[in-house]
């Protein structure tokens, strides 16, 4: 069984994995990291999105071998001295919310999408939010939250 | 006043009609307050119920038929029961001793046929994904690589696709007893003489397809067993009624049944379900001795997640030659889908008093019969029975304009009840009881800017534009706020449709509330905090509202039907009243005055003219150390309530959605979406603004994006997200929406549901505007979804 | 759901790659596994073993050669994208990969493997096939129109890895454009058109034309081309047009029958190729 290491929220570990092992199942049933939810099979849904390296990732659709050496960052890992990332705050103000359920890996895609382009404009992003499916807010509050987001990160 | 509602907040709180009241000073309700349930979704500290791990859990995951129908002639399961980690496996053989019949709590008419519906199947398989055998072992990859090892054998029986020809005699049968469900049919006026020389009929047949809910958390159930009682988490919207349910099917007493629901991820219909994946954890945990969990794969959901819609509606709307409607016919066949499950039957009912729309009438018919094909149940999805119905008449609505040469608002204008008409009986039997048509629908024309629209629509057409305009209207109300106890009896519904909830004074004056709703993403901790902050003169932060675990919230009825605020917040509202009548008691006595001579503001009793008072909270903790109570009366300073509606809520507006048409490619863009709806008072903008967002997504979704698609044997073709196109943000515009405040007269807040209004409302509107910008081309219709291809092949 | 078992190998060395894809038939190469991880997780896929290839440091990097773009067959498609080598050498490529899946997927999925998948659906073939790329292997060169024999299958023989794409530039005086036509965002093409167009004082001097998911195979609309040749801009582009389904077998699913693929492709060529001049 592959041993691989892998930084997961600013925690290194050292696992022995088998090698089908999917990324999201070793941060959920291993590492207890279950702030990282799975919704679908085919990386439409984007809810399992994290940072792998700094850059949005599906880990339902990564191996954990392929994180060998690899930082991860999940929606636990965003905020720090119990103080919300500016995204977090963001989707809290503006409603962006409702299940839940998508929120994690909506909040990673927008960070995501930010670090790429400071300044998005509407259409950017709901382009750049095309990987993540949610089915409660129609979007609208998604869309204001990433803006707020952005201007909060970038004066 | 413990028992009656308090007439003089209703009075305080009922503005002008079509005007939006803001909160009075310091007042809660009608805040935008951000949401309490955001922190734990926000940072990745949810319970969802797969998060949920126990000590020697085990996973189980199920072998499902590829195919919609066939015999079993055999399971073997010796080679998974010999691989690695596998602790057991069984089939539907095991089970068939205990496993009982999965309910149908809605018996719609003495005809109704409910089959026997095993939640493993033993020798038939009737829809594709139906459970055939678990695995049960030490991990989730082991338990799915024990599953291939299965050896099921099938032999063959004939898919039942088609209802029209399900009815006919000569085909095959999904049921010994037949392809009929039920027939279910209502009346009310002279239709034959609506119909006789009609000046105008419309006759058109409506297809409402076959949709998946697709929340986005899959289903997963936790059970567990000390050997005496047993305790189910699921992502279920309706702990209470699973509990009373899982008692019945299963044999497992009721009061050794706990049912959690914890976070939920989403429902909007499909979650209010008896599944068989939530008896049979309990049957193994039952087995085994030992905490069991399933957590669903999406595609595994695609297949067994109840579906929704799936109707074919055959209207005829009788008018004058002015438009003024003489009356609506309608002949509806609903698929069932394979079986009867919790309220299948139900939903085609919910519908029918809602074809007469917000128009006045002279007759009516509703002729309904419930088709069994070999497809999964449908069940409710989102409106349930109204987005059917709301589709149809506001549909026909435009073919009726269309005929009469008359603008679509026109028509509506000559045939809708009027502001003044209120309170209403239809021609359904429903009493509307109150509306402002005329205010929303002002408001939107004004928001969307109609008049120009319409203008660049006309000079489009005139220049041959390959891209063409098309404007929708939907002026829609539906019956929500689940729903009068008795109005349920005379359906045959098996349950009332009252909401409970328990309010509880703490010695350090914090407030505990015990709700019977039980949301997934609706934001009732936040609005209840704010109803009972408002009613007790407590800080918004001091109430923590608890619901969802049949061992902390009693009692209940749960939530759907855009039910929770109008019955549920009644009922906390209602125990508030019981709460101050008590501590009223008690302030008197604590300032030796009579409680008549007390005024309650802000929290305090005083004695009216002077400054001497108690606050709510000192009256707290004095019931708490009852050190000084008055004779007869108990320490504590709570109170239960529960809360029947007299009537319906009857959410109302008007909605305007510009689409632009490509007529080489058939690729229809929505140009501009305008909402406005009329959902009476509002306790939390913010969160009434989110649900008819997320509503208008859905059905947007069901005009142009969503099928469930089938092959000819009956496979699912669309199986998985890569293929069943749940739409994505960049595939919604940006939606423009408002309110008209015209408050409800059936409850004290002057509140109407909200949970289902955008979705009714969306879908006709959308196809309406898709349909205007193809007219000039002969086309009437398009069948949802209205895909490019349907589009291309309408008009070339 | 869950991936059946496999053995996993992560070599470093072209040759150790090679050796072990060619011991093992049921082998097979992990990149970025965008298009396999899905595959693997319905179990529609079930290889013995996945030789993982993104640390093989010669299949890594974009790099600008004189005459044309090298894009390593594991760089990611964001990276290609974002390349600077490739917007100004080769921004056909460029325009073709931001439609490819979402942002996320793009961060993992690699160019080379895209092709190397072969799925007639997906917007990177057509490209490859309209820029006449260079398919450069672990043992020879293949030209594109020579690496896509069939739905899902390619040229490639057992042991051999694609380590990178040799991307014409095209001089001055073309003008590209990527067209995809899909239901959602997120949904694969229903047709795509790939169109690199040279022209000169109003009228197209050549034009390369590649179709997607017109078929088994990415193909060319080769009677497009020929038509254009010479065309004036304006309705002669149109009349070219018309001829761009000639030639394809496109499959009938979900989302669409062939008759309106070939309608499709008609339109969508005429679109691609008129941006590709720069018309309005």
């Amino acid at each position: 069984m592959p041993r691989i290491s892998v930084t997961v929220d600013g925690i290194r570990y050292e696992e022995d994995v088998e090698p089908r092992l999917l990324l999201v199942h070793l941060l959920r049933d291993r590492l207890g990291k279950t702030g990282t939810p799975v919704g679908c099979d085919t990386s439409n849904c984007g809810a399992c999105t994290v940072m792998l390296d700094g850059k949005s990732a599906k880990s339902c659709s990564v191996l954990a071998v392929q994180a060998d050496g690899a930082e991860v960052v999940t929606i636990e890992g965003l905020a720090s001295d119990g103080t919300m990332h500016p995204m977090q705050q963001a989707f809290h103000e503006e409603h962006a919310l409702q299940c839940g359920y998508c929120t994690p890996g909506m909040v990673m895609a927008a960070i995501d999408l930010v670090n790429h382009n400071p300044d998005p404009s509407e259409e950017a992003i709901r382009e750049g939010l095309e990987g993540n499916l949610c089915r409660c807010t129609g979007y609208c509050n998604i869309v204001r939250a990433v803006r707020r987001g952005a201007a909060v990160r970038t004066p | 006043m413990t028992e009656e509602l308090d007439a003089g907040l209703v009075a305080e709180q009922v503005a002008e009609s079509g005007q939006l009241s803001e909160p009075a000073d310091g007042r809660e309700v009608g805040r935008a307050r951000r949401r309490k349930e955001d922190a734990r979704l926000l940072t990745g500290r949810t319970q969802w119920t797969d998060n949920i791990q126990l000590p020697g859990m085990l996973y189980v995951v199920f072998k499902r038929s590829p195919m919609a129908h066939a015999r079993i002639t055999g399971v073997d399961v010796s080679a998974a029961k010999d691989m690695p980690g596998v602790v057991a496996v069984f089939s539907g053989q095991d089970f068939a001793g205990e496993q009982g019949s999965l309910p149908c709590a809605w018996p719609v008419s003495e005809d109704v046929v409910i089959p026997d519906h095993p939640p493993m199947a033993v020798e038939t398989v009737r829809y594709p994904g139906e459970a055939v055998a678990c695995v049960v072992a030490i991990d989730r990859y082991l338990a799915a690589d024990a599953l291939d090892a299965i050896d099921v054998d099938y032999e063959p029986l004939p898919a039942v696709m088609d209802m029209r020809q399900a009815l006919t005699d000569a085909g095959p049968k999904v049921h010994e007893a037949g392809n009929k469900a039920f027939t279910w049919t209502f009346a009310q006026g002279d239709m034959e003489a609506a119909l006789r020389d009609a000046p105008v009929l419309v006759e058109r047949t409506y297809v409402q397809q076959r949709l998946i809910p697709s929340a986005m958390e899959p289903r997963a159930v936790v059970a567990t067993t000390d050997g005496d009682g047993f305790t189910l988490w699921t992502a279920t919207q309706v702990p209470h009624v699973l509990r009373v349910m899982l008692a019945l099917t299963t044999g497992v007493p009721e009061h050794k049944l706990r049912v959690i629901a914890p976070d939920v991820g989403g429902g909007f219909g499909s979650k209010l379900q008896v599944t068989a994946e939530e008896v049979l954890c309990l049957l193994l945990t039952r087995k085994l001795g030992k905490p069991v969990k399933w957590t669903e794969s999406r595609s595994e959901g695609n297949l067994t997640v109840h579906h929704g819609r799936d109707q074919i509606q055959h209207v005829t709307l009788a008018a004058e030659s002015d438009g003024r409607i003489r009356g609506v016919k309608v002949e509806l066949l609903a698929d069932m889908g394979a079986y009867l499950m919790l309220v299948t039957p139900g939903v085609p009912l919910l519908g029918a008093f809602m074809y007469n729309g917000i128009y006045k009438m002279d007759a009516y018919s509703f002729d309904c019969t419930g088709v069994f094909t070999t497809k999964m149940p449908t069940d409710a999805y989102r409106g349930a029975g109204r987005p059917e119905a709301t589709y149809a008449i506001e549909r026909v609505m435009d073919e009726l304009a269309a005929e009469l040469g008359l603008d679509p608002i026109e028509v509506r204008r000559r045939n809708w009840i009027r502001h003044e008409e209120f309170p209403y009986t239809t021609i359904a039997g429903l009493t509307y009881d109150s509306g402002n048509y005329e205010a929303a629908t002002e408001k939107a024309l004004a928001l969307f800017g109609y008049d120009k629209l319409r203008a660049e629509q006309a000079d489009r057409r005139d220049r041959g534009d390959p891209v063409q305009l098309g404007i929708g209207v939907s002026t829609y109300t539906e019956m929500c706020g689940l729903a009068p106890s008795r109005v349920l009896g005379s359906l045959s519904y098996g349950a009332g449709g009252w909401e409970h909830g328990s309010v509880r004074m703490l010695p350090t004056g914090k407030v505990e509330v015990v709700t019977g709703t039980s949301p997934h993403g609706q934001g009732h901790e936040t609005a209840w905090s704010q109803i009972v902050a408002d009613s007790l003169g407590v800080p918004f932060e001091d109430v923590a509202v608890m619901h969802g675990d049949t061992a902390i919230s009693h009692k209940g009825m749960d939530t759907y039907g855009s039910r929770s605020l109008v019955v549920g917040g009644m009922a906390v509202l209602k125990a508030c009243e019981k709460v101050k009548e008590k501590a009223r008691r008690l302030a008197a006595h604590a300032l030796e005055c009579s409680p008549d001579d007390l005024e309650f503001t802000r929290g305090a009793f005083t004695v009216k003219g002077t400054t001497s008072s108690k606050t709510i909270q000192e009256l707290a903790l004095a019931a708490f150390a009852a050190h000084d109570l008055p004779d007869g009366l108990e320490p504590r300073l709570d109170a239960d309530a529960t809360f029947d509606p007299e009537n319906f809520s009857f959410p109302h507006g008007t909605h305007l959605c510009a689409v632009e048409v490509d007529t080489e490619t058939g690729l229809t863009k929505i140009r501009k979406y305008v909402a406005v709806d009329d959902v009476g008072h509002v306790v939390n903008p913010l969160i009434v603004e989110g649900q008819v967002h997320g509503g208008l997504a859905q059905g947007i979704a069901q005009a142009l994006f969503e099928e469930a698609v089938h092959d000819a044997d009956g496979n699912l073709l669309t199986a998985t997200m890569a293929d069943y196109l749940v739409p994505s943000a960049a595939d919604l515009p940006d939606f423009v929406t408002d309110r008209t405040e015209t408050p409800a007269t059936s409850n004290p807040l002057g509140v109407k549901g909200v949970g289902e209004a955008g979705t009714i409302a969306s879908t006709p509107a959308v196809v309406n505007a898709v349909v205007d910008a193809l007219r000039p081309r002969g086309v009437h219709d398009i069948q949802m979804p209205c895909t490019p291809e349907r589009i291309w092949r309408a008009i070339r | 759901m869950i991936p059946a078992q496999f053995d996993y190998l992560r070599p470093t060395s072209l040759r150790e790659a090679s050796e072990a894809l060619a011991a093992d038939e049921d082998a097979k190469v992990l990149a970025g596994g965008q298009s396999l991880l899905p595959l693997l997780r319905l179990r529609l896929s079930f290889p013995s073993l996945l030789v993982d290839v993104s640390r093989i440091e010669e299949l890594a990097g974009i790099r600008d050669e004189g005459e044309h773009v090298f894009i390593g067959a594991t760089a990611t498609h964001d990276e290609v994208m974002r390349s600077a080598v490739v917007t100004s050498g080769c921004p056909l490529v460029a325009m073709a990969v931001a439609t490819v899946a979402d942002p996320a997927v793009r961060h993992r999925g690699t160019f080379g493997g895209s092709l190397a998948h072969a799925d007639p659906a997906g917007d990177l073939p057509a490209v490859a096939l309209a820029l006449e790329c260079v398919l450069v292997t672990s043992s020879r060169e293949i030209p594109a129109a020579d690496f896509f024999l069939d739905y899902l299958e390619t040229a490639l023989e057992p042991g051999e890895i694609l380590v990178g794409v040799r991307v014409p530039k095209l001089g001055p005086g073309w003008g590209f454009h990527y067209e995809k036509f899909h239901r959602t965002a997120q949904a694969w093409a229903i047709v795509g058109v790939a169109a690199a167009v040279r022209r000169s004082n109003g009228s197209i001097q050549e034009a390369r034309i590649g179709l997607t998911n017109m078929g088994p195979t990415p193909l060319r609309a080769g009677a497009t081309e020929a038509a254009l040749r010479g065309a004036e801009l304006g309705d002669a582009v149109a009349q070219a047009c018309a001829a761009a389904a000639e030639g394809t077998s496109p499959t009938a699913d979900l989302h669409a029958q062939p008759d309106y693929r070939r309608h499709l492709a008609q339109v969508l060529t005429r679109r691609a190729v008129l941006a590709a001049t720069g018309a309005p």
